[in-house]
């Protein structure tokens, strides 16, 4: 499903006006971009439109770097990023005429995920960095089973991919083996059902699958908190400058700081800002 | 009788005159004759400019990437990491996945989808082929989007858990008939010269031998193929089966309109020389349309090389070259997934190689789909000239 979202993102990229026309609405806020903070931007807008009628918003996922292409062709409102913006792209923004203001929405730690079967419960981030540089290839080699390592990783378009790259690769590539699939909800479905599969994914997509501790430390809401799980990086939410106090627009970007916005990012299995 | 001749003709004369358009009225239609086929020009010309456009609007794009990065790493290298501080944009793995996913698919499609076409156009009663037919059509309206959920959620998982048993019982399936088949006509062939007396004799202790060595192998292969792991369900393979059923509906409808093409004389001249029907398919038949069935494959070529959708959700998307090349059940990336794929992440704004890398593969993919076109077109208008149509 995601990855129709993607294709009619893309879509929505090439139809710019179209998009324009939509976002000078006041009423209604149009969303996009990353598939990780997607399920917290749903609830938001399930929560706000069920409180205020009159203000419609929709909500799409295709991932962080079309979100971020988005709201530079002001094509939406509201940007959901996995990972800060590029100089690359506040370069391209500035240059559009937008002035792009970050808002941290909710703190997510990357889990590494294998299949429930597997037996190995922990591994340390450099045995994580060569499991997907390909340097170990088989469980075996980490005390497990004799199986073939299968390496899935989101698509280069993510945030997710970004920030694994930045906080587990340190700049070293991944495998040519290297699986890639279009969202979150992808890579728990194929580990789920691969025996021998290694993924990493927000918090929020760990059901059913195995969580591994790394270096030690199992990824919770209170690990994130106090920094002491390594592998954790913001979500964020951008505009085109800062919203004016009182709108539709400023309260949906400042929900997550409310009481309910923080249950709202609980529930949905992230981590609520301070 | 000569009054009413001349009565006749006058007649003729004052309804003619009738007939004939008033100045205003030949002016009126005449020109609305002109709109009327400007107007259909224009549409048709439409069409024909969408796709010029199309072509001009790629490489216009396309061209600055071999003007930044040059030929030679992105036809050679098989490094692809075109996100890294360092970018590499090596696509020899990409198009040898995408051109491996093709064979593959090629290799399901062509064989069924000729015999399937065989079979409706001269094998199945007129009445069995009219329920058929739509049938294998009904495929081609199914939406990529749900082959390609049925790849990886379906398909991808039962590769995963009984994929060697399913390559043993695939083995069985296609080689038992191909076995029995070859074993007899070599039976037949090499027991020809013997005299008539011990023929039936020779032939039935040569095609007893000949078969219980075929299925000794048989039974090899599907045991080593039985023993195969796949420790990825989303590969070349899941795809290229997936792909070659796509496909399918393509093949046969060209491939039965150009065997229908051949016409009804051909098959009767065929059968008053003495010919069976098997004979008269294999040798008549499938010779005179063998243009047009080239068509069929070219055209089902390109539905797998384009398809997008199966290949991005199923395949896998590790861009390698698989070890060794024809290994299908290793994971596979081709160049429209890549390009579904990375779009959002190309940076248009910069225009960076990274953007433009994508048009220069969409540019290979329209190149190589406008050479199979031409190829097929050409085979087409061929068939036509052959049976003089």
């Amino acid at each position: 499903m995601k990855t129709i979202n993607k294709v009619m993102a893309m879509m929505a990229v090439v139809g710019m006006g179209v998009g324009a026309a939509v976002a000078a609405d006041a009423n209604s806020i149009v969303v996009d971009g990353s598939t990780t903070v997607g399920p917290v931007a749903k609830a938001f807008a399930e929560y706000y439109m069920g409180k205020h009628q009159s203000v419609n918003i929709t909500v799409s996922e295709s991932g962080s770097g079309n979100g971020a292409k988005s709201l530079i062709n002001a094509a939406c409102d509201v940007a959901t990023m996995s990972r800060p913006m590029k100089n690359s792209e506040k370069k391209a923004a500035q240059d559009a005429g937008v002035l792009a203001i970050e808002h941290v929405v909710a703190l997510d730690g990357l889990a590494v995920i294998v299949h429930s079967s597997n037996p190995r419960g922990n591994l340390t981030i450099e045995q994580i960095r060569d499991i997907f540089t390909g340097k170990i290839t088989n469980w075996r080699e980490l005390g497990g089973r004799d199986q073939k390592i299968v390496v899935i990783s989101r698509d280069t378009n993510s945030g997710t991919y970004e920030s694994f790259n930045e906080l587990v690769m340190k700049g070293q590539k991944l495998k040519g083996a290297a699986e890639y699939v279009g969202s979150g909800g992808a890579i728990r479905q194929r580990v789920l059902s691969t025996e021998a599969a290694i993924g990493y994914v927000g918090l929020a997509f760990t059901e059913g699958v195995k969580t591994l501790q790394v270096n030690g430390i199992i990824p919770t809401p209170e690990t994130v908190i106090a920094k002491t799980y390594p592998i954790a990086s913001p979500l964020y939410m951008y505009t085109n400058g800062r919203p004016k106090e009182g709108t539709a627009l400023h309260d949906f970007v400042n929900l997550c700081k409310t009481p309910e916005g923080k249950r709202i990012v609980e529930d949905t299995g992230y981590v609520p800002v301070k | 009788m000569a009054t009413g001749l001349n009565s006749s003709g006058v007649d003729a004369r004052r309804h003619g005159s009738s007939l004939l358009l008033s100045h205003r009225a030949r002016r009126v239609q005449r020109i609305t004759g002109l709109l009327g086929s400007g107007f259909l020009l224009a549409v048709t010309s439409l069409s024909t400019f969408a796709v010029l456009f199309i072509f001009f609007f790629i490489a216009r794009d396309a061209l600055p990437f071999f003007q930044l990065q040059g030929f030679t790493q992105f036809f050679t290298s098989a490094h692809w990491y075109p996100s890294s501080a360092t970018p590499e944009f090596g696509s020899l793995a990409i198009f040898v996945g995408s051109g491996l996913v093709t064979l593959g698919a090629a290799l399901v499609a062509v064989p069924l989808g000729i015999t399937a076409a065989v079979c409706l156009s001269d094998v199945l009663p007129f009445s069995t082929r009219q329920v058929v037919k739509p049938v294998i059509e009904i495929l081609a309206a199914i939406p990529s989007v749900a082959y390609g959920f049925f790849a990886l959620v379906v398909f991808a998982p039962l590769l995963q858990e009984r994929g060697g048993q399913l390559l043993q019982v695939a083995s069985w399936v296609i080689g038992a008939p191909m076995a029995i088949l070859g074993v007899v006509v070599a039976g037949d062939l090499l027991t020809d010269r013997i005299p008539a007396g011990a023929r039936s004799g020779a032939r039935w202790i040569l095609i007893s031998v000949l078969g219980a060595v075929a299925f000794w192998g048989l039974w090899r292969l599907g045991v080593s193929l039985g023993g195969i792991t796949i420790s990825s369900g989303t590969n070349a393979l899941n795809v290229s089966i997936i792909l070659g059923i796509m496909a399918l509906p393509t093949v046969v409808s060209v491939a039965e309109d150009a065997i229908q093409a051949t016409g009804r004389e051909l098959r009767e001249g065929s059968y008053a020389l003495g010919a069976t029907r098997s004979e008269t398919i294999l040798r008549t038949i499938l010779p005179a349309a063998s243009s047009g069935i080239m068509a069929a494959v070219i055209l089902g070529v390109m539905r797998a090389v384009g398809e997008t959708m199966v290949v991005w959700m199923a395949s896998g998307n590790a861009a390698q070259i698989p070890q060794p090349w024809y290994n299908m059940l290793q994971p596979v990336r081709t160049l429209t997934a890549t390009i579904a794929g990375d779009m959002g992440e190309a940076d248009q704004a910069t225009g960076s190689s990274r953007f433009h890398v994508l048009f220069a593969m969409a540019l290979c993919l329209l190149v190589f789909s406008f050479i199979c076109n031409l190829v097929s077109e050409w085979g087409v208008r061929r068939t036509r000239r052959k049976v003089g149509r």
